[in-house]
């Protein structure tokens, strides 16, 4: 298992650059508490580059939160294979940095001490990232609040933290569910911004599961549409809008005619009739 | 926040309770006057406080003696409850095995315990705090394991992504997380020691308030009952406080959080 780990972290940077990330034929299902088999993933293939943005969109039920938690290690597939780095994923490893829906920070820890709290867990010494944790705090402009406690912050700062800690120990894929989804539509929009900034200057390969069309487009370099019942991929599309991204874009053509077939892509299916009204709510 | 203001809010927060109680005290004190009730049934307050007085010298010994019974008896549960919940969370088998004991233990009323354990354990100060500790136990081991498995999910997810070990999660992350459980439950836990600790006096002791209680029911000095009623109430307030203090010391992040939510 050790073997396994280490080999992904000093696997060569520049191996196949275009299969960083590889789901080949993954299906999951679940067995419900009264025997019912659920299928919440059939028949995924992905391929996610080095250093590429991807955002996974589709309603509730789409199982893309499903597919998250399979890349990250959380979660075994029922059939089909992961590869992270050309590795097979066996287990959940360090080479990946999550960030969730709720901040979940440590309460008793101050907002630096729970940024340095994977480099604790792993064992690692302290004081060698201690530069590393102060220029994140810099970056995401928590300056002045290093010693405060998660209670003392808004959500916004809450998921600042969050994203620090999820980046201080270098992990090459960062992947996110649902991060902004909690926060009120103006910080959500800054946080996007920021988080695009955060990715231009320490390349990472990002992935972003969002219900929000408008977010998926204007952050991913591509958008891989989901559609539930059961879960499925049904299309990638690529998003050749120019970077650096600003706020203001949505309201062009071309982002629209993305946003136009994103909608078109997901309300086309026929969905089961529970599903009608939350799909609707997702695309807003 | 104004001294001023931090005055009128502690008039408000204390007074109003103060001035309760002073004037229930004088209504009590003018009906016992005047109504002539019986010294043996219900003793006018001034009375109480003269009788009680008068023993004033024998005091701080039977105070001290049920103290030593309720802090013996609360940190006995303390050190058997929080490993006993540790040992639970952790291990499925000993969940299904020790569940049904501690079910069996608490729904047994305590005050029958007792002469039980005065026949294993003897006559004394040990007896006294082992039974303030059954009384008090049973909530510390529902609380902190309910506090230990109360960690998001999300965080040990994260914890898994590290690699870190089992003994690491605990001490890093699910301990920390089980305090304020673990808090609530003391809170309980303390005034059920008081409570223990008088039962295993009035069962067999020749020292403490419960004693002293049940000396003077015997002597018909129904005075001395009522002053050393109010002692035993004002060991149990002191203690109460004395955890609510030391809550405040060790997890304050807690305390500001649920003072936002009141808020």
């Amino acid at each position: 298992m050790k073997v396994a780990e280490s080999s992904i972290e000093t696997a060569d940077r520049g191996s196949p650059a275009r299969d960083f990330v590889a789901v080949r034929g993954v299906c999951k299902s679940y067995m419900t508490r009264s025997g019912d088999n659920v299928v919440a993933l059939r028949g995924v293939n992905l391929e996610i580059a080095r250093d590429e943005f991807v955002t996974f969109v589709g309603p509730s039920g789409c199982g893309k939160s499903t597919l998250l938690k399979l890349i990250s290690g959380h979660l075994k597939p029922s059939e089909g294979e992961l590869h992270v780095n050309g590795r097979r994923l066996e287990k959940p490893s360090r080479d990946i940095g999550m960030v969730f829906q709720r901040p979940v920070l440590l309460p008793w820890r101050t907002v630096l001490d729970n940024i340095l709290f994977p480099i604790e867990m792993l064992g690692w010494r302290i004081g060698d990232y201690m530069e590393e944790a102060n220029r994140l705090i810099d970056l995401v402009g928590l300056r002045g609040f290093e010693r405060a406690r998660p209670d003392e912050l808004s959500g916004g700062m809450q998921q600042r933290v969050a994203i620090c800690r999820a980046l201080v120990y270098d992990p090459q894929l960062l992947l996110m569910d649902e991060p902004f989804a909690a926060l009120d539509a103006m910080t959500r929009e800054e946080l996007g911004m920021e988080l695009l900034n955060i990715w231009t200057r320490r390349r990472k390969t990002v992935v972003f599961v969002t219900h929000s069309i408008t977010e998926a487009v204007l952050l991913a370099d591509r958008v891989v549409v989901m559609t539930p019942r059961p879960g499925q991929i049904v299309e990638e599309i690529p998003i050749t809008l120019p970077r650096p991204r600003m706020l203001g874009m949505e309201f062009s053509d071309a982002f629209k005619d993305y946003v136009e077939r994103i909608r078109g892509l997901i309300h086309s299916r026929p969905a089961a009739p529970a599903g009608n009204g939350r799909a609707h709510g997702g695309a807003a | 926040m104004s001294a001023r203001a931090g005055l009128r809010r502690l008039v408000v927060e204390y007074g109003q309770a103060g001035v309760t109680i002073v004037g229930l005290i004088l209504a009590w004190e003018a009906i016992c006057d005047w109504g002539h009730v019986p010294v043996w049934l219900l003793p006018a307050p001034s009375r109480i406080a003269r009788e009680t007085w008068s023993i004033r010298a024998i005091l701080p010994v039977h105070f001290l003696a049920t103290l030593w019974a309720v802090l013996g008896g609360f940190f006995l549960a303390l050190a058997t409850g929080v490993p006993l919940a540790i040992a639970v969370v952790y291990s499925p088998f000993l969940r299904r095995v020790i569940y049904p004991f501690l079910l069996m233990l608490q729904s047994v009323p305590k005050v029958a315990i007792a002469p039980l354990l005065l026949i294993w354990v003897g006559y004394g100060m040990t007896s006294n705090m082992i039974v303030a500790a059954t009384v008090a136990f049973f909530p510390i081991v529902i609380n902190t394991a309910t506090g230990l498995e109360a960690v998001e999910p999300e965080l040990l997810e994260l914890t898994s992504s590290f690699d870190a070990s089992k003994l690491k999660i605990f001490w890093k992350v699910r301990l920390p997380w089980s305090l304020p459980y673990l808090f609530s439950s003391l809170k309980v836990a303390i005034t059920l020691a008081v409570i223990g600790a008088v039962v295993a006096e009035f069962i067999g002791a020749d020292k403490g308030l419960g004693y002293l209680i049940l000396s003077s029911s015997g002597n018909m000095k129904t005075a001395l009952m009522f002053g050393v009623l109010a002692l035993l109430s004002l060991l149990g307030i002191l203690c109460f406080y004395a955890v609510v203090w030391i809550e405040k010391l060790l997890c304050p992040w807690y305390l500001s959080r649920s003072r936002a939510a009141a808020a």
